[in-house]
């Protein structure tokens, strides 16, 4: 088997790599959003503590 | 052996134990992704119906699975705040759902095209289909319904409500091929045994066990950030190692 056979997946090629490209897909977006998600709380938690070592 | 759950149960305590397992469970599930995928592609021979298509079963069963499994996990965390008014455990439903929603919304996509070769429609109104379209709306309620109360526990309280009451879909979803006359295939592996090829098997658990790591690793990373969003004036956040650098 060669590896344009392998991709054309007798005809089924859209169809199956759609489906795996979009499970890659989510899965990249998922993991991108939570490290944003981090790193903004990280952001806020260290303005909040700025401002209360300001303060006192 | 007596462990004191409640101790877990803190999110001050929570916090450095999910940011532990989270490295095991995200490369188990990087490895196992490579394997499971291997054998769906170069090991599991060609359906003699289906031809290579039914190779979109690799991830679209675990999907699917995973989708109305962790619906049911999200249901007990939202239970349990709701009985013994637990923070953690509402924090870990509110951690799930959007995992779920993708999972459910990906079990959809990979559904209809593999329905579009196999049946002639991206989309049909079968039983099976329509449930879990339903569980994808259920999930985004229950984000939806908890975004729009500003009282995080208030926000709790009435979306373990919702995830409550919708959980009576999940049953409807597996049982409604045997129920309906669908379009949908009916279960292929039974608790009475399988006619599934050996290699098929292997290929569809391993790709589910990946999906199922991945699931709680990702969770486990989206409830440490839910802990640090609500806990945010605890005096344990302020002196944390990441926050204090």
């Amino acid at each position: 088997m060669n590896w344009g056979e392998f991709f054309f997946m007798n005809g089924y090629a859209w169809y199956i790599w759609g489906s795996y490209g979009m499970a890659l897909l989510i899965f990249f977006i998922e993991i991108v959003m939570v490290r944003h998600r981090k790193m903004l709380i990280l952001e806020q938690l260290h303005l909040m503590r700025n401002v209360e070592n300001v303060v006192t | 052996m007596a462990i004191n759950w409640f101790k877990y149960s803190a999110p001050s305590t929570f916090y450095g134990v999910a940011g532990k397992m989270v490295p095991w469970f995200s490369w188990s599930a990087a490895i196992l992704f490579v394997v499971g995928l291997y054998i769906g592609f170069f090991v599991a021979p060609t359906d003699i119906q289906q031809s290579e298509a039914y190779r979109i079963m690799f991830i679209h069963v675990p999907a699917s699975i995973l989708s109305m499994f962790i619906y049911l996990v999200m249901a007990g965390y939202a239970a349990l705040g709701l009985i013994f008014n637990t923070r953690l455990s509402s924090m870990m439903a509110s951690a799930l759902a959007p995992t779920g929603a993708l999972l459910a919304f990906l079990s959809l996509w990979t559904g209809a095209l593999w329905g579009k070769p196999m049946w002639g429609a991206w989309w049909v109104w079968d039983a099976r289909l329509t449930s879990e379209l339903i569980l994808l709306f259920l999930y985004l309620g229950f984000i939806a319904l908890h975004a729009s109360i500003d009282d995080p526990r208030r926000a709790d309280r009435a979306s373990a409500l919702l995830a409550i009451i919708g959980s009576v879909n999940v049953p409807i979803i597996y049982f409604s091929v045997q129920w309906w006359n669908t379009l949908h295939q009916g279960a292929t592996v039974k608790f009475t045994g399988t006619s599934m090829h050996v290699a098929m098997q292997q290929g569809m658990f391993t790709m589910m066990l990946a999906v199922w790591l991945y699931a709680i690793a990702v969770t486990l990373l989206r409830v440490r950030c839910i802990i640090l969003e609500r806990e945010c004036k605890a005096q344990w956040v302020s002196e944390l190692v990441e926050v204090r650098r």
